[in-house]
């Protein structure tokens, strides 16, 4: 498994210095490119800045903070309740993703279980999260390896994923759903059925996606043997998620630490992929859309019947304590570090997003690279931007 | 109608009307037609409706863009150098618009009637290169100039296969006239057969395919839209430009399209021409001035089919690295079309 990531690595990095060898002797003078903080490919206000010698980088320094919102702050001067709806906007694809490992550290400090029904519409609710979040990826995919097709088609299928998270939460991007102890309403009537139907769906999206893009010679050619990661390297770097499941690290929270949701009640796989370059990465992600649906659907079939809520105190103090909760996000480990006085407003709370980490690989990854590359290696490492900055 | 068309015009007159023609028979249609189809159908492979306010069902929609873009600010970035980056656009569309020059539409309906016509329109095709190359170095703009140098390597690659892949062609019709290669596939027949005449895409198939897949790369369109690159590149070449000057790019990348599509069908499809047994069915000679007026709309019916599949393409793929691409021309489009050419010109010699 790394022996071959290794020997990829390897060969990419001699090809690469085959070229600089005849650029050295033609002598051209390095060029600043400022990729961003304004560019199509950064979706949001990242900014790397590349020295390049024609088209490859010589190096590349991302440059974080522009979308800098200040949460960690912010979450101490709101009560319990009120935090999730300002944490639903650190990612804001997978929004109620966001809010499950917050509302999960806080029942932990406070020693509540929420009753199986709650733990069921929250795993349902954060899976559906997740197939709507990496489905649009699957279409930016395309969009930035040249192929327009795609983001319409993803577009157009989360919208049903996002139609049964609005019937559900009454919200579209930002459900603000989860409570300490359990969920705000029940499901509605008929959710169940339209659900398995939306499910279809996206199967069918999944199928569409993998016969126009992962079938396709130009994208294997653009994304095999690009970015590659090895296992060693992106754990040091502290990466999680599709991105260090696809260097073979078979490594997913949900499995490892449900904390609380209901995995362990289902049947399913976590899929790895030994290559670690830009290809595996979309292609876990593509798989993780497909379990995901089966995740969903055993789910639906096992719905138990019982309250929402556990009993919780009108007023919401947490007792004097601190507590680490991560979950499997869209984007990889999501946790929060709550630390609490004992007041109604937590003391400090640190927020760990996927996506700053999954960047910190970036200048190590980029040297070398091709500026169509840098695009490409992006694209696959698939971050948020206010999931960087908060 | 034949005693009309009869009447003795000076040359001048003959000039002035053509260049009316030109304006209300070509430009007007490839213009209006064929925008709102094409833009139809992209929206329609994409799921979505497409232009739907201007006009009814969109079809005053280019109208209204060339009026947007006129009123828009004409923007020249600080350290631009002026002159060529006016002069940029200009270059591009009318070096697209010449090419137009030589295409037959009927028998008469023919612009100029040059014994090196397909040469010409090679010759002009690639003037584009220079416009281009303009734009990107005028535009004091790094993502412009990593553009423009993208489009110079790509164009002049791809223009090896484009040529080698009409050398086929005029071997095996014996002339550089457009014109004649439209009578050599009408006259043509299929093992005794002259119903059908020969069109040349059945002998130069694949010559056909090579000249789909570098007008693909001449255009700049995806699978090999590097020098544009939105996603890379933000605009390529185009990046600084605004106003009329963009929608003139954005026009000249239609126009041009529509014009390699009209040189394919010529070159391979059998031009104005329709099947010789439909016109006797008809009872027509293949001379006759019914051609003239038959002739513009059979061409265009060619061209929609040709861009249709130019931007079936373009919409399905994704795009090739600058690498890969310069990979693709010299290992092996190249070596194919020289293989083309070799067998053609020994079949020429032996049949």
């Amino acid at each position: 498994m790394t022996a071959i990531s290794d020997r990829r690595q390897m060969a990419y990095v001699a090809a690469q210095a085959a070229d600089a060898r005849v650029n050295v002797e033609l002598e051209a003078e390095g060029m600043t490119l400022n990729i961003g903080p304004q560019h199509p490919a950064t979706h949001g206000t990242l900014r790397i800045v590349a020295r390049l010698d024609g088209e490859q980088v010589i190096e590349a320094e991302p440059i974080m903070g522009y979308m800098h919102r200040g949460y960690e702050k912010l979450t101490e001067v709101r009560t319990y309740p009120q935090v999730t709806t300002l944490v639903n906007r650190i990612d804001w694809l997978g929004s109620f993703c966001n809010e499950v490992p917050f509302i999960l550290a806080a029942e932990q400090l406070m020693e509540i279980e929420a009753p199986p029904r709650a733990q069921h519409i929250r795993t349902i609710l954060f899976e559906l999260g997740r197939i709507a979040h990496v489905s649009l990826f699957l279409g930016d995919l395309g969009v930035q390896l040249g192929a327009v097709t795609p983001v319409f088609y993803a577009f157009r299928d989360r919208e049903h994923v996002l139609n049964q998270i609005e019937a559900a939460t009454g919200g579209r991007f930002h459900p603000n759903f989860d409570r300490i102890g359990g969920v705000k309403d029940d499901l509605p009537a008929g959710w169940i059925a339209e659900t398995r139907q939306v499910l279809q769906k996206l199967r069918e999206f999944c199928d569409l996606i993998d016969g126009l893009l992962f079938g396709n010679e130009i994208f294997e050619a653009r994304t095999r043997g690009i970015g590659v990661i090895p296992a060693d390297v992106g754990l040091s770097y502290g990466l999680s998620g599709a991105n260090i499941r696809a260097s073979g690290v078979d490594w997913d929270l949900r499995r490892d630490a449900p904390n609380g949701l209901v995995y362990d009640k289902v049947d399913w796989k976590v899929w790895t992929h030994p290559d670690g370059d830009a290809y595996a990465r979309s292609w876990v992600r593509l798989q993780e859309v497909r379990e995901s649906c089966d995740i969903v659907e055993q789910l639906l079939d096992t719905m138990p019947p019982g309250p929402i809520m556990a009993k919780v105190p009108r007023i919401i103090k947490v007792p004097e304590g601190e507590a680490y909760v991560a979950t499997e996000n869209p984007l990889g480990e999501m946790g929060y570090y709550i630390v609490s006085k004992g007041g109604l407003e937590p003391f400090r709370v640190k927020i760990r997003s996927a996506s700053f980490n999954n960047m910190s690989i970036t200048p190590w990854l980029l040297q070398g690279a091709y500026v169509p590359d840098v695009i490409t290696i992006l694209a696959s490492l698939y971050f948020i931007l206010g999931d960087i900055d908060r | 109608m034949n005693a009309l068309l009869a009447v003795d015009v000076p040359w001048w007159g003959t000039t002035i009307i053509k260049s009316i023609a030109v304006l209300l028979v070509v430009l007007l249609p490839t213009g209006t037609v064929v925008y709102l189809y094409l833009f139809k159908m992209v929206s329609f492979m994409q799921s979505r409706l497409g232009p739907m306010e201007a006009g009814p069902y969109g079809s005053l929609q280019l109208l209204a863009e060339v009026g947007k873009n006129l009123q828009k600010e004409d923007i020249f970035p600080a350290r631009a150098d002026r002159n060529v980056f006016a002069l940029a656009p200009y270059i591009v569309l009318v070096s697209t618009m010449l090419l137009a020059v030589v295409v037959p539409f009927g028998p008469n309906a023919v612009f100029t009637d040059l014994d090196t016509g397909i040469f010409l329109a090679l010759a002009v095709s690639s003037v584009s290169v220079i416009g281009i190359l303009m734009a990107g170095w005028a535009s004091a703009s790094k993502y412009s100039l990593l553009g423009g140098l993208r489009a110079a390597g790509q164009l002049i690659a791809y223009e090896l296969p484009l040529v080698l892949a009409v050398v086929g062609v005029v071997i095996q019709a014996g002339t550089l006239n457009m014109q004649q290669i439209v009578y050599a596939q009408i006259e043509g027949e299929i093992f005794g057969f002259g119903g059908l005449g020969l069109p040349f895409v059945l002998t130069q198939f694949v010559g056909f395919v090579i000249f789909m897949i570098a007008v693909q790369a001449e255009l700049t369109q995806v699978p090999f839209d590097m020098p544009i690159a939105e996603s890379e590149l933000v605009s390529g070449y185009m990046t600084e430009y605004s106003g009329m000057r963009f929608l003139m790019f954005f026009i000249g990348e239609f126009a041009t399209a529509v014009i390699f599509a009209f040189l394919a069908s010529v070159l391979f499809l059998g031009g104005w021409s329709i099947p010789p047994f439909v016109t006797e069915l008809l009872g027509l000679e293949i001379d006759s001035a019914w051609f003239n007026v038959i002739g513009p709309i059979v061409m265009l019916t060619k061209m929609l089919v040709l861009t249709f599949i130019i931007y079936w393409v373009r919409f399905t793929y994704p795009r090739f690295r600058e690498d890969q691409l310069q990979k693709f021309a010299w290992k092996v489009l190249i070596p194919i079309s020289l293989v083309n050419i070799a067998i053609t010109g020994l079949l020429k010699v032996v049949l």
